[in-house]
């Protein structure tokens, strides 16, 4: 049978005949790949083909060259790049012949796989003729190539890193795109597709925008694209300004005119998905100002790379009238539906990022509207000037809000209680939230809630909690920001006299058959969770009664047998929930030994049902079960040792969930309270945990995120089992040096994010030392690690030559260091004296400011002195 | 291409409470590790061991800060008295942070909410660390109370290197104002307060010996005014006592008992040599090899030992020889051996002890000798 047919049979009506089709294409691809991939480049190339077969051969190839998981993609790009030359040249022909097809599926599926090739061979400098030849399809006439080709220019910049393409090609991709963004080129479709082509570009043209003229030039296109008469290159124009808000905000100073001009008006004329773009551009100039601010608290130097324009504050008194307009067009019940974002949502949004940027001088330009629209018959005019109150409470200063705060408050009782209209309410809850969040805690002076008022707020809340599930899930969160302010209240809560109450509504709150609506269930159980957090002593008795109730709760998700998946993930949910709250009242009620002691009878019980969890598919209730048992073996000490047979099982199982990492990270944690809860007696699990462990390490599937405490779990295990933990170092060891080296020679890299995983990385590694020497303090057995302390002070040398710890790596550090002579003492005598470590290091962490990084040093001094002493 | 659909969060707090869940797990975590490994290189046993056998289960008694070392005892014979000074054993509290109170061995005895500052959760939690107080305490069971001996870092100020007696002015008046000398709340658990500090001069070494004191008195404390805080044993730092300032003179046994033979604990080296906690260590004897086998002894454990009636011989201020007998392994909670000054003290108390007088003509002594008597401290 020919391709044609399998491909067009692989979308048949009829499953039979589509199972057995795509049985022969795998078998094909089995059998011969060379010739399979080839026969598909034929197929989508050739234009006598039907459309249905031509698209499913361009989508089997480009899954053939890409994969979403990291370690097939490498797969992959392997197998291509071992295919014959030949054949590779022909499947890239046919690809490019595709781009002068007339049919536009075809040209567009060729786009992506030759996109994909690109993104395989560019970087290992293979196919160097490609952008040449791409390049030279802009220059002819037909102006569905000229389209298929700047798209495909867009897809190989997304796909490919700005350094593999030479600058002089880039700069002649930046010039055919340019040219077809240009209002002289007549073809929608050419210039669409250019326009959205430079916005993949953008990230190529650092040196194009260093360049004024070149500069110019390009936002003068990109700003004319803004007027086309035809929407979706209106859009593209807008969205490509949004990206270079962000990536050339220090270049926008000559345009910002301009471009205030031309998003002020699509953002009162324009259609909505052009307005949602141009109030995005100004949310993204908040987010940098805000950024730049924050970084350097506004005192810009000569030092900082970008200074602060302040283009919001200039803008200011023009766009915020902008904004509060848009707050007027709301749609009805978008409230209700999860997936909604329009301008209303878009504007006041960035209504609020406006607030955080200028601050105070916000305040006097918003009030007039509130004060205006917010007793209006119209609910849009009470509902936008609600929202417009509650966007501004973050961001200016507290001095400036109280006053306006302390009258609205009332205000807002009484709409929330009474207004007719939900989304009115929806809004007046959310920003009773705002107010407590932001205007309400210890920290502030004059407290908004007072005696005199705090009754009315409860049953205001309370009463709320029965209203429509979004009204009920606001109220939920502002009772949690309220509680959370009390976190500090001293022993007696002004909360206590209505604590019953809150927790009996919350919990009824939590059975409402609607609350799966809008969260509500949810925001019910975090806000229940706060406000245990947030308890005293006074009302300990009431948070050990809540135990049993939430234990009920907990075993009764298991009642219901035979469920449909629907159900099922539901009931998922909810045990997570239920573990979260569990978790929450474990940490309350095990710090005070009083209350320890009552609530540890009902831990046997606790147990039975987290493990009961373990049973069910979902990544997130294992996470809450697996937190929850970390939690009580704290808590329980020595006497967590009895369920240790029947939870292994699934500690192993969580150690093992690749896939889930946050769960396994979260197991590493709790392997962690474990060896401190057992301490000698975790031994008989040591083996198989550390096997784990090994593993986990050595796989490339491990996200690396769970490395650095598997290593600090080393120094817990070593802690814990003392010498017992010989026999693991010849594996233990090498890892950790290996990681130490590699912690090292990463650390030239600039990047952030590198940078502070690293100084994660290198605090697990010497948390690991740390316990591995202490295990060992006083046993026999030290000589076994003599031979890796050459390698331990080599590793703290190179870490204060490389001077780019944190200080919670230099403690750590120097505590090794400590750590290192207190065990081996005399014996590791030379090797410290050889030490930069011993001499410099020490000296600066003993004279440090961080009294943290003290207080190890004056430990490693006095190690140190015993050791050599000797 | 399709468009690039821009979303924010709408109407949604930052965080959510399952983050928060994961974050105040990961802290506790983190904290617990901390002190786990406190407790393993005992640094708050740094200054002195913990003696189970004390006769008070609960360690309340007022303690030395400090134990003279085998240097300081010549120079002692020289100004003072031919005697070395010693302290008694018991427990001595170190508050690591505002909010725990560590045992000597490193351990934690209590976790309470005070009046220090950052003594309880504050809503910026960003300050915490910075706001960090280390207080050298004893807590007195029968009122409740942490008695505050030393300050060695006051909100995240360091005072390891100032004098002892700028430390006590800053105690004197920097206690008081947190509010910690208050009675206890629910919110501020136990009551901290302050001992008599008395200038060296005969008045003071007479307010310090019979003043009145809330507390069970044990014994006093010497400082050197000028010194700097150490940890571990320094001359700089001595206690004294008889049976007018302190119940304890004499090493009780783990059932308050006074032994009849004075028990010793000491360190088993690699060498087989028994020695003290001194820096450097003082021999006072050795095992063999058969000893060590037969009773599974590792180098580094702490033995107890009785001086037998073959007493100590001391040649020219120097150990020459014990009569050692074997009692068996130290309590596991002990962090280090005896000092040799405690030894030495407990030996004196038992043959020849030091008295007040003694102490009264020295500071006569000083004063005819034109020293600054001044330059010492007492602390009752």
């Amino acid at each position: 049978m020919e391709v044609t047919q399998i491909l067009l049979n692989a979308q048949a009506v009829d499953g039979t005949v589509r199972k057995h089709a795509e049985e022969s294409l795998q078998q094909f691809q089995e059998q011969n790949l060379p010739s399979f991939l080839l026969s598909l480049a034929g197929e989508l190339a050739n234009d006598e083909k039907p459309a249905e077969s031509r698209k499913l051969a361009g989508l089997i190839l480009k899954n053939a060259l890409d994969a979403k998981e990291h370690n097939r993609k490498l797969e992959l790009m392997q197998r291509w790049l071992s295919l014959d030359q030949t054949v590779k040249a022909q499947i890239k022909a046919f690809l490019l012949k595709t781009l002068t097809s007339p049919a536009l599926d075809a040209r567009s599926t060729a786009s992506q796989v030759i996109a994909k090739v690109a993104g395989i061979e560019l970087p290992h400098k293979r196919w160097p003729e490609l952008i040449e030849s791409l390049l030279s399809n802009t220059h002819l006439v037909a102006a569905h190539t000229k389209q298929a080709t700047l798209e495909t220019l867009g897809y190989i910049c997304e796909e490919v890193s700005s350094e593999v393409i030479e600058q002089s090609e880039v700069n002649k991709v930046l010039t055919a795109v340019v040219q077809g963004m240009n209002a002289s080129e007549s073809n929608n479709d050419v210039r669409l597709a250019a326009t959205r082509a430079l916005y993949n570009a953008l990230g190529f043209a650092q040196a194009n925008f260093s360049n004024d003229m070149e500069r110019d030039y390009i936002m003068r296109v990109v700003c004319e694209a803004t007027l086309s008469p035809e929407l979706r290159i209106r859009q593209a124009a807008f969205e490509c300004l949004v990206a270079i808000s962000s990536t050339y905000y220090e270049k926008l100073a000559p345009y910002i005119h301009d471009i205030f001009n031309i998003t002020a008006k699509a953002i009162k004329e324009d259609e909505e998905p052009v307005a949602l773009q141009a109030i995005e551009f100004w949310s993204s100039i908040c987010d940098e100002e805000t950024d730049i601010l924050e970084e350097y608290g506004g005192d810009f130097t000569g030092d900082s790379d970008i200074p602060c324009f302040y283009f919001v504050k200039q803008a200011l008194p023009a766009l915020v009238p902008l904004l509060l307009e848009t707050l007027l067009k709301q749609e009805e019940d978008q409230d209700q539906d999860e997936g909604a974002w329009n301008i209303a949502m878009a504007g006041g949004t960035c209504l609020g990022l406006v607030a955080r940027t200028v601050c105070d001088d916000i305040v006097p330009l918003v009030m007039p509207f509130i004060e205006e629209n917010i007793t209006k018959p119209d609910w849009r005019q009470r509902e936008a000037a609600t929202y417009a109150f509650g966007s501004i409470l973050e961001g200016p200063s507290t001095d400036k809000l109280m006053p306006l705060v302390n009258v609205g408050l009332n205000f807002m009782l009484t709409a929330l209680s009474n207004d007719p209209n939900n989304h009115v309410k929806d809004t007046t809850a959310w920003t009773l939230g705002r107010i407590f969040e932001f205007l309400h805690g210890s920290t502030l002076d004059s407290p908004i809630i007072t005696p005199a008022n705090c009754q009315q707020i409860i049953s205001v809340l309370v009463k709320s909690m029965n209203d429509v599930p979004n009204v009920a899930e606001k109220a939920c969160s502002a009772l949690y920001f309220l509680a959370q302010g009390y976190e500090d209240v001293g022993p007696s809560s002004p909360l206590t006299p209505f604590f019953h109450e809150i927790i009996q509504t919350l919990l009824h709150v939590t059975h409402r058959p609607d609350a799966g609506e809008s969260r509500l269930r949810t925001a019910a159980y975090e806000t229940l969770n706060e406000v245990v957090r947030c308890s005293t002593d006074e009302t300990a008795p009431m948070v050990l009664h809540l135990v049993p109730v939430i234990i009920n709760e907990l075993n009764h998700t298991f009642a219901a047998q035979n469920i449909s998946s629907e159900e099922r993930e539901r009931q998922n949910e909810l045990q997570g929930l239920l573990c979260g709250c569990l978790q929450v009242m474990i940490q309350k009620l095990g710090s005070s030994e009083l209350t320890k002691s009552v609530f540890l009878q009902s831990a046997d019980q606790m147990m039975t049902l987290f493990l009961r969890v373990f049973g069910s598919k979902s990544a997130t209730a294992h996470e809450e079960a697996m937190l929850a048992i970390g939690a009580l073996a704290y808590c329980a000490g020595p006497e967590f040792a009895k369920y240790m047979q029947d939870f292994y099982k699934y500690l192993e199982m969580g150690l093992q969930d690749f896939k889930d990492y946050q769960v396994c990270a979260i197991t590493v944690g709790v392997v962690g309270d474990l060896c401190r809860a057992l301490e000698g007696n975790i031994l008989p699990y040591c083996d198989g945990v550390m096997t784990q462990l090994l593993k986990n390490l050595s796989s490339n599937q491990m996200h690396r995120s769970v490395k650095p405490p598997i290593f600090s779990c080393f120094g817990d295990m070593a802690l814990a089992i003392g010498e017992n933990f010989e026999k693991y170092l010849v594996y233990a060891m090498p890892m950790l040096q290996g990681a130490a080296e590699l912690s090292v020679r990463t650390s030239a890299d600039d990047d952030e994010d590198m940078i502070e995983y690293t100084n994660t990385l290198r605090n697990g590694i010497l948390e690991a030392y740390s316990g591995i020497f202490q295990g060992f303090k006083g046993s026999t057995k030290i000589q076994l690690l003599m031979p890796y302390a050459p390698h331990v002070l080599q590793f703290l040398d190179s870490l204060f030559m490389g001077k780019d710890m944190d200080e919670l790596v230099s403690k750590t550090a120097i505590g090794v260091l400590g750590d290192l002579a207190d065990t081996l003492g005399s014996n590791a005598g030379p090797l410290i004296q050889q030490s930069v470590s011993s001499k410099d290091f020490l000296n600066e962490c003993l004279s440090s400011d961080d009294h943290l990084i003290k207080e190890s040093a004056e430990w490693a001094k006095l190690a140190i002195s015993r050791a050599i002493s000797f | 291409m399709p468009p690039h659909d821009v979303r924010r969060s709408y109407k949604r707090p930052a965080i959510s409470d399952q983050d928060r869940r994961r974050a105040i797990s990961l802290r506790r975590q983190e904290e617990n590790r901390r002190d786990a490994q406190l407790h393993a290189r005992r640094l708050a046993s740094t200054l002195l061991s913990l003696e189970q056998a004390s006769s008070e289960p609960d360690d309340v008694e007022l303690v030395p800060e400090s134990e003279p070392d085998l240097h300081f005892q010549h120079e002692a014979a020289e100004t003072s008295s031919k005697d070395p000074l010693d302290v008694r054993q018991a427990s001595k509290l170190r508050g690591a942070d505002a909010r725990k109170c560590r045992q000597r061995n490193g351990s934690v005895l209590h976790h309470f909410p005070s009046a220090l500052p950052n003594g309880a959760r504050t809503r910026d939690a960003s300050g915490s660390g910075q706001s960090y107080s280390i207080l050298d305490c004893i807590f007195h069971e029968a009122d409740q109370t942490y008695y505050v001996i030393d300050m060695l870092c006051w909100k995240g100020y360091s005072l390891y290197d100032c004098t002892a007696e700028f430390r006590f002015f800053w105690l004197n008046s920097k206690l008081a104002e947190t509010g910690a000398c208050e009675p206890p709340s629910h919110y501020h658990k136990y009551r901290f307060s302050l001992v008599p500090i008395c200038t060296c001069d005969l008045s003071g070494l007479q307010v310090a010996y019979s003043g009145a004191v809330p507390y069970v008195k044990d014994g006093l404390l010497f400082y050197n005014k000028h010194a700097h805080y150490q940890p571990g044993n320094t001359p700089l730092a001595l206690v004294w006592k008889d049976e007018s300032c302190s119940q304890y003179v004499i090493d009780t046994d783990s059932k308050g008992q006074v032994p009849s033979q004075q028990q010793v604990v000491l360190e088993l080296q690699d060498d087989l040599k028994l020695v003290t906690s001194d820096d450097p260590p003082v021999v006072f004897g050795c095992s063999d090899l058969e000893f060590k086998e037969k009773l599974g002894l590792h180098s580094g454990n702490l033995l107890r030992f009785a001086i037998s009636d073959g007493g100590l011989s001391i040649v020219d201020g120097t150990l020459e020889k014990a009569d050692l007998h074997y009692l068996g392994k130290s309590n596991r909670a002990r962090a280090f051996a005896d000092s040799y000054s405690k030894v030495m003290f407990q030996y004196m108390v038992r043959h020849s002890p030091l008295r007040i007088e003694d102490i009264v003509a020295s500071i006569n002594l000083s004063i005819d000798e034109g020293n600054r008597p001044s330059d010492v401290e007492i602390v009752g």
